[in-house]
């Protein structure tokens, strides 16, 4: 193992845990959000999904933000190719999650039922795309896309919409809504509990359709390519068996566990496109042995993750307490009592 | 237009527009902090109200910040993949480290502090506040510091295996004297900007003798923190003028638009003709400002452009070193009239504070509602300057802007992207400045103001 102890195969890891932790907390916002129209039938029924996740969506968005910032600063060559590559993929999300931010904020601040659809469905779109395109993205780094050999992308936004990729897409969409409908299970009461119940049964068939499509399809795609990077297959067996553990779960009402252990399975499953990844970043689909972006090509100077190093040591525990800590505080049911509240 | 043409302008114009909230972000909720600590301290229910209706108007307002804050760090990369491939090594750390310890600060306890009304222990409630205080400081301060390498590159060296620029000393960076001269002056200017906005609806409510014992304590707030800002934004600029003589001695001048190297500068007030410098009609002066403001010295040489430009040649090969100077010009000149004009206002406001009439001074109160806008124009003014000043560099004297830009990202993608965020943008500032309106205008009456039990809040 002493080929992998080294700062580069650190930052790789540590950023692979950043989307880690974006997918398994954001998920359930994304989710929740994709819900929001469909299970919230009048507009106490919408403030009570969106109080469910109020105080948790823009903590769980800062993953984002700081995987961003690591990967800028630990493999600038990555970075800058992604961000250019993607460059309309990223608009489109960026659109997406200006607006979702804007409409959690603004919406209340308006008793018009008009206002408050256009915001509702500002919160749908502004979750649903950002959860499909960020499994496009994650799916075309495994898949490859056209880099030349000083690692600039060469293609166009067509050549990031590939079946495989676009089936990543729906792989993370499922996943989260489902992600989405157990953490209303927990978080509900009432009918509404009632109801994210029933949409969960539902969903869990999707959720193992999509997983369970794109970890084959993956499969079968590192077997044809003769290249299955480090995955040891446990960690996709396992996201694919903690998927079904959850339906079980799931209908024997161990809630917390359901939703745990559906986060483990999409925890799982990012590990293993991440494994299957390294020691590349991006992988080139025009001479993928020359051309691709690794660990090393792609990296910051010794000095630079050094010092990152010893800054992350330092903070990631504080951070990890007291957003943990916040979850603990807002660890209530949240019921349509709350919203109006008697009289 | 061409695509670097058009990346810049989608830079501007999402950066200008991202600096209209940040600053009232920083400045005021410092000031709701102020606020809910002297609730804690001295009890009295205005506090508690004032800090509930300011504490509204800053979530309207952080809204827009953070969701059009990850543009900036995704724009980098998207519009600018040559200057990040370029600086990352050294860029990026602050970065990243702005997220790790700002960003996940700011929006855990604001997060907190919204939904923790009755529901945390009073102390801890005011904890989280000023934690998020903190967190909206700390995220200026590494923000600035990647700035500042722009402005003045330190701590690194050029690897030519790499073909980029490399950290050498992370302290050097952290301790940059261009950022110990920017840092003070911009948290101090968006000081002024949410004392000046506390003044100014505090103002506006005074005017209409609502809700008076309230309003009369927030304008006193606002009044002494616009006092204390201003004279620190003045202070701290005179300051960075005279690191910037030194550092980009072309931005100086081009601030003046002085040709020539003189002793003994006089400062232009303002200047009507060709400030190409070709011909002048008017020009008012003070002699000698210049100078005093440049070097600290009554006699102090100011080098021109012209001399700058032979300077610059020397040392980076022939090419043209200036700025556009009418822009420079114009900037410089409005921000630093603004930074005086608000400063004598302050001390206005602090004069009837004195003699405990500010609540009835119509004309002061009227013109403090106005007077909110001019901190932002100030802050705009003073960022285009700055930036702009330091053209042809991305990075100064190190990397050209032409040279930044993403190689790659079609013509037509960046000007639908510009296209989508000007219009997305503008609808956005719409619909924020009239809801920011809305809730200014509410009166916060003790009836309208629910008791502390934990609320819901979307």
């Amino acid at each position: 193992m002493g080929a992998y102890w080294n700062l580069p195969s650190l930052w790789f890891l540590l950023i692979a845990v950043l989307w880690m932790g974006y997918f398994f907390l954001e998920g359930f916002d994304f989710g929740v959000g994709m819900l929001l129209p469909f299970l919230g039938r009048d507009d106490a029924d919408r403030r009570v999904l969106l109080n469910t996740i109020g105080p948790f969506w823009d903590g769980n968005e800062v993953w984002l933000i700081v995987a961003g910032g690591a990967t800028f600063a630990a493999f600038p060559e990555w970075y800058a190719t992604v961000f250019s590559g993607f460059y309309g993929a990223l608009f489109l999300i960026l659109v997406a999650l200006i607006l979702r931010a804007v409409a959690f904020e603004f919406r209340g601040k308006v008793e018009d039922p008009r206002w408050r659809r256009t915001w509702d469905w500002a919160i749908f779109f502004g979750s649903a795309v950002p959860a499909l395109l960020w499994g496009v993205a994650l799916a075309d780094f495994l898949h490859g896309v056209p880099l030349d050999a000083n690692h600039e992308f060469t293609g166009s936004f067509f050549d990031l919409v590939g079946p495989y990729a676009l089936f990543g897409g729906v792989m993370t969409v499922t996943l989260f809504l489902f992600h989405g409908s157990l953490f209303l299970v927990l978080k509900t009461e009432g009918t509404m509990l009632v109801r994210a119940r029933l949409t969960s049964a539902r969903l869990f068939w999707l959720a193992l359709l999509g997983l369970g499509g794109f970890l084959t399809w993956s499969y079968a795609n590192a077997v044809a390519n003769h290249d299955k990077g480090l995955v040891p297959d446990f960690v996709p067996l396992a996201a694919l068996g903690a998927l079904i553990a959850v339906g079980w779960f799931r209908r024997e009402r161990w809630d917390l566990t359901a939703f745990m252990l559906n986060g483990a399975a999409i925890v799982l499953t990012t590990a293993t496109i991440f494994l299957n990844l390294y020691p590349r970043v991006l992988i080139s689909s025009v001479d993928r042995a020359a051309n691709s972006l690794t660990i090393t090509n792609a990296s910051s100077s010794h000095y630079t993750l050094t010092v990152m190093s010893i800054i992350a040591a330092f903070f990631v525990p504080i951070v990890l307490g007291y957003q943990g800590w916040t979850y603990w505080v807002f660890r209530k049911r949240i019921s349509r009592e709350q919203v109006q509240p008697a009289g | 237009m061409d695509a670097l043409t058009l990346a810049r302008w989608q830079f501007g114009i999402t950066t200008v527009y991202h600096f209209i909230f940040v600053p009232l972000t920083i400045g005021l909720v410092f000031l709701v902090a102020v606020m809910q600590t002297l609730w804690h301290t001295r009890r009295r229910p205005e506090y508690l109200r004032m800090t509930r209706f300011y504490g509204h108007l800053f979530l309207i307002n952080f809204a827009l910040g953070v969701a059009t804050g990850i543009v900036q760090e995704f724009q980098f990369g998207m519009n600018w993949s040559s200057y990040s491939r370029f600086v990352g090594d050294i860029f990026g750390a602050p970065l990243a480290i702005e997220g790790l310890l700002a960003f996940f600060l700011e929006s855990t306890f604001l997060g907190l502090w919204i939904f923790g009304w009755g529901r945390l222990p009073d102390r801890l409630h005011l904890a989280c506040i000023w934690l998020v205080s903190i967190g909206t400081i700390l995220s200026a301060l590494f923000i600035l510091a990647a700035n500042s390498w722009m402005q003045h590159p330190v701590g690194y060296h050029f690897n030519p295996a790499t073909h980029r620029a490399e950290m050498t000393d992370f302290f050097a960076i952290l301790f940059n004297p261009t950022l110990l001269v920017t840092f003070p002056h911009t948290i101090l200017g968006a000081l002024l900007t949410g004392s000046l906005f506390v003044l100014g609806v505090a103002a506006y409510h005074l005017l209409r003798g609502n809700e008076t014992e309230l309003f009369r304590r927030a304008a006193a707030i606002g009044t002494v923190f616009a006092l204390l800002a201003s004279l620190g934004t003045v202070l701290s600029g005179h300051a960075q003028a005279q690191v910037m003589t030194q550092q980009q001695p072309m931005k100086m001048a081009a601030a003046e638009a002085l040709y020539n190297t003189e002793s003994g500068a006089e400062f232009s007030l303002f200047a009507l003709g060709t400030p190409d410098g070709r011909r002048l009609i008017l020009d008012v002066t003070v002699p000698h400002l210049l100078s005093v403001l440049a070097t600290n010295t009554w006699d102090g040489q100011v080098l021109g452009i012209n001399d700058v430009q032979k300077l610059e040649e020397t040392a980076y090969g022939p090419g043209d070193y200036l700025p556009v100077v009418p822009v420079t010009y114009w900037t410089f000149r409005l921000m630093a009239g603004l930074g005086f004009l608000l400063a004598g206002f302050a001390v206005w406001g602090l004069y009837l504070l004195r003699r405990r009439r500010l609540e009835s001074a119509v004309w002061f109160n009227r013109l403090a509602i106005g007077a909110i806008a001019l901190p932002y124009l100030a802050n705009t003014f003073g960022w285009i300057f700055t930036e702009m000043g330091r053209q042809p560099w991305v990075v100064y004297g190190v990397l050209a802007t032409a040279k930044g830009v993403s190689p790659t990202v079609p013509w037509g993608e960046v000007l639908a992207s510009l296209a989508g965020f000007t219009l997305l943008y503008g609808v956005l500032a719409v619909v924020d400045g009239w809801l920011m309106l809305r809730y200014a205008r509410h009166v916060p009456t003790e009836e309208a103001e629910p008791e502390l039990v934990p609320a819901l809040v979307y």
